[in-house]
């Protein structure tokens, strides 16, 4: 049964569940206790701090454990928001942000005076600097959010370069990593991120537990009260096992990246797509998932060399004149696991924001899936996936023949 | 094994729609469609047909079945179709049935070729009627009986169309559904239009179509009074014409390009003639002459008639066509010649013809008169 949805929720890695397992037979402990047990939890979960510093390059003091992606995010847009005065509370967001930011950029724009503007990608959903450049207001920009790769499409972002230009204008910048903290990875002294945006589960750790990484310095207010745990910018008891997973699974993202594992996964992803342009030669391609896949018939209508590292796994296509979820309720019968661009609450697929922002018209933005591979991923998978989408092509007429 | 789709919308009755269906030995799939965009916060609670809550209801009890279950998106469909439609057809003086209209575009016509694409054999829905030889009959529950709302079906259509629950009563669906633990085995009934969910008609079409003032008349053409939109009247209606007279005043006729409603004494209502357009049998080979019952409003009682065509043949359900969601055949059109007075039903409503329980058909009121 492939599962090619990656993006979505990862399989737990064997090493995360390895390393949770003793904190969840042993005697449930507090990590903020002061007797020999909560000694021993806090000190699995500094252990776990370290390494998801280590992933992302930043110091251990600088990890900011939360609930997870979501919980990092609105950390991030309303607690730079807030901390600022009501005249300096300009946010720029691309506008393929995840929902987290864009929602909670939103609702800082209805409810704490606010003004966001959203930054425009290109047709490859690529954040143009130059045009960002144009929407900050130096002094009053309080944050500048860019991901550093897309969930829906794997186009990767010139963090770097917007970051520079934040800084110029006195914002910090705010990069939600969920995605592409493993691969291709991201480095905060390096790419000078401010605020980093980190889910367990896509990792391979547990769900439930994720984190915002805040470079030294950085002033943010809180948004959960209470026992003043993680330096009273998170209070909450640390869920310790969960921790510990996530630590396990980003010890083991960042040993995937130093094997090159990145190869591996846009070696699958190139066979997927030479599968599925065989079956449908009028597939496209949304957006720039990485380099390595150019010349395979990637249509990136003649756009120049990417800029950025995408997602190796990732692969967003766009099957004209087929509905996706058509396409989805037929794989799913056949056991492949993969997934629209996008769904709504409900769990209907809608035309997703980021391929609307990229140019696609909300038709054609109904007629996308997402494959997404990760660190179980092999050629069976692949093969499995690509000839029961052949049946379920076989399956559905073209719309325009109904 | 017989692949189903089957609708389910989050109430009990498509909740044991499902689980008939897969107790009857079929390869079961349940599909809830979003048919509007409305953000869930919004939304009124309980109320409606296509709330979140709705949907959340469903996946559970699809998952308590073990049965696949996917919502899809049909806003835009239920949109231009059925909400369009419905302000439309009352900035045009008449009063649609949604349901029927919803039913032929988008739940049933619009789902079965959905189905067919996909590779399903057929479609199961929750609908208070049946299907016996391909032919469509009333329900069982003479108070449920949903067949009125169907009468456009063909036999393609109904061919394909499985309805569990045609046998059974309303308190019997419940008995199962709490039998099998389903939680919707006790959730209330939802009445009104989906898509007004606080039932207040005319303060949603005076929100889509604004206000347009005009005035009220007697049949001599005296204004009686003023009204702040035509679309606020159907035919028949006694309540809010803002009229004072000495007997109670019923709404004739609503003419929307003068702007005039058209009230009268009670006696005036009376018609014995019905003419119905877009009109279709059942078994495909058009209405012919003859005798028939004809049910003229939902819960209505039925009233014998003549049905005369008057342009040949009407065309039948969507005909031999394989797809199954061609509306396009041919407009029928019968005359429907009344064996007693009734009180005048609004243009645009439904007029289904019966022969005993079957369905022979029917269409939408084009034109009422007094005599044949």
């Amino acid at each position: 049964m492939p599962y090619l949805d990656y993006a979505a929720s990862a399989p737990l890695r064997a090493e995360a569940l390895a390393a949770m397992l003793p904190l969840l037979e042993r005697p449930a402990a507090n990590p903020s206790s002061q007797h020999r047990q909560g000694r021993a939890a806090r000190a699995a979960v500094e252990t776990a701090r370290e390494q998801v510093a280590a992933l992302v390059g930043a110091a251990p003091a600088e990890v900011v454990f939360t609930s997870g992606g979501t919980e990092a995010d609105n950390l991030a847009v309303k607690g730079a928001v807030l901390a600022r005065p009501p005249e300096g509370r300009h946010l720029v967001c691309s506008a393929v942000e995840h929902h987290a930011v864009l929602d909670a950029a939103a609702w800082a724009e209805a409810e704490a005076g606010a003004r966001v503007d959203p930054a425009p990608v290109d047709r490859l959903g690529r954040v143009e600097p130059d045009r960002l450049a144009a929407l900050l207001q130096p002094g009053r920009t309080a944050l500048v959010a860019v991901m550093a790769a897309n969930n829906e499409v794997g186009t990767g972002q010139p963090v770097a370069a917007v970051a520079d230009l934040a800084h110029a204008a006195g914002a910090l910048l705010l990069c939600d990593a969920v995605q592409a903290a493993g691969l291709p990875g991201v480095d905060m002294a390096r790419d000078g991120i401010d605020l980093l945006a980190l889910a367990s589960h896509k990792l391979g750790g547990p769900t439930g537990v994720g984190a915002l990484v805040v470079r030294a310095g950085t002033t943010l207010r809180p948004l959960l009260h209470g026992g003043g745990q993680e330096r009273g910018l998170r209070s909450g008891t640390l869920p310790a096992a969960a921790l510990v997973g996530f630590g396990a699974a980003a010890e083991a993202a960042l040993a995937d990246r130093q094997t090159n594992a990145a190869a591996t996964l846009t070696t699958l992803r190139t066979r997927l797509l030479s599968g599925l342009q065989t079956l449908a030669p009028g597939l496209q391609v949304n957006g720039d998932p990485g380099a390595v896949v150019a010349g395979r018939g990637l249509e990136v209508g003649g756009a120049p060399a990417p800029t950025a590292a995408g997602l190796p796994g990732l692969l967003s296509v766009r099957f004209p004149g087929r509905r996706a979820e058509d396409l989805l309720l037929l794989l799913d019968r056949y056991g492949v696991a993969c997934s629209a661009g996008s769904a709504c609450a409900s769990g209907a697929v809608t035309p997703s924001h980021v391929l609307v922002a990229m140019g696609r018209d909300p038709g054609e933005a109904r007629e996308t899936i997402r494959f997404s591979l990760g660190h179980g991923s092999t050629q069976a998978d692949v093969d499995e996936t690509v000839a029961a989408v052949g049946q379920a092509l076989g399956v559905l007429a073209p719309q325009g023949a109904r | 094994m017989t692949q189903v789709l089957v609708a389910m919308s989050g109430g009990v009755d498509s909740s044991v729609t499902a689980a008939l269906a897969v107790e009857a030995g079929w390869d079961v799939t349940g599909v809830h469609l979003k048919l509007a965009d409305t953000p869930g916060h919004l939304q009124v609670q309980g109320k409606g047909c296509c709330t979140l809550a709705d949907a959340d209801d469903a996946r559970r009890v699809a998952g308590t079945l073990g049965i696949p279950f996917y919502v899809w998106d049909m806003a835009e469909e239920f949109q231009r179709a059925v909400v369009d439609d419905f302000a439309a057809e009352y900035a045009g003086g008449r009063t649609p049935n949604p349901c029927a209209r919803c039913n032929e575009q988008v739940k049933v016509v619009g789902l079965l070729a959905r189905a067919r694409a996909l590779g399903f054999d057929a479609l199961a829905t929750g609908h208070y009627a049946r299907v016996e030889d391909g032919r469509l009959y009333r329900g069982a529950d003479a108070a449920k009986d949903q067949s009125y709302v169907l009468y456009m079906l063909g036999p393609a259509e109904l061919e394909r169309l499985r309805l569990p629950l045609g046998r059974l009563t309303k308190p019997e669906v419940r008995a199962i559904a709490a039998r099998l633990g389903l939680r919707t085995a006790a959730k209330p009934e939802s009445y009104d239009v989906c898509f007004v969910p606080d039932g207040d008609t005319a303060g949603w079409l005076e929100r889509r179509l604004g206000p347009r003032p005009g005035q009220v008349v007697d049949t001599a053409g005296r204004v009686l009074g003023h009204h702040r939109g035509a679309y606020r009247y159907t035919v028949g209606q006694r309540r809010g014409l803002g009229v004072a007279a000495p007997t109670p005043r019923y709404v004739l006729r609503v003419e929307p390009a003068a702007g005039r409603v058209v009230v009268g004494e009670r006696t005036e209502l009376a018609i014995r003639t019905v003419e119905l357009e877009r009109a279709s049998a059942t078994d495909g080979h058009g209405l012919r002459p003859g005798r028939a019952k004809v049910r003229l409003r939902a819960h209505g009682t039925e009233v014998a008639c003549r049905v005369v065509p008057l342009n040949g043949p009407a065309g039948g359900g969507s005909g031999p066509s394989p797809s199954g969601g061609a509306r396009d055949a041919p407009a029928g059109r019968v005359r429907l010649e009344l064996d007693e007075a009734v009180d005048a039903v609004a243009p645009g409503q439904a007029g289904v013809l019966y022969d005993g329980d079957l369905v022979l058909g029917g269409g939408t009121v084009a034109a009422t008169g007094p005599m044949g």
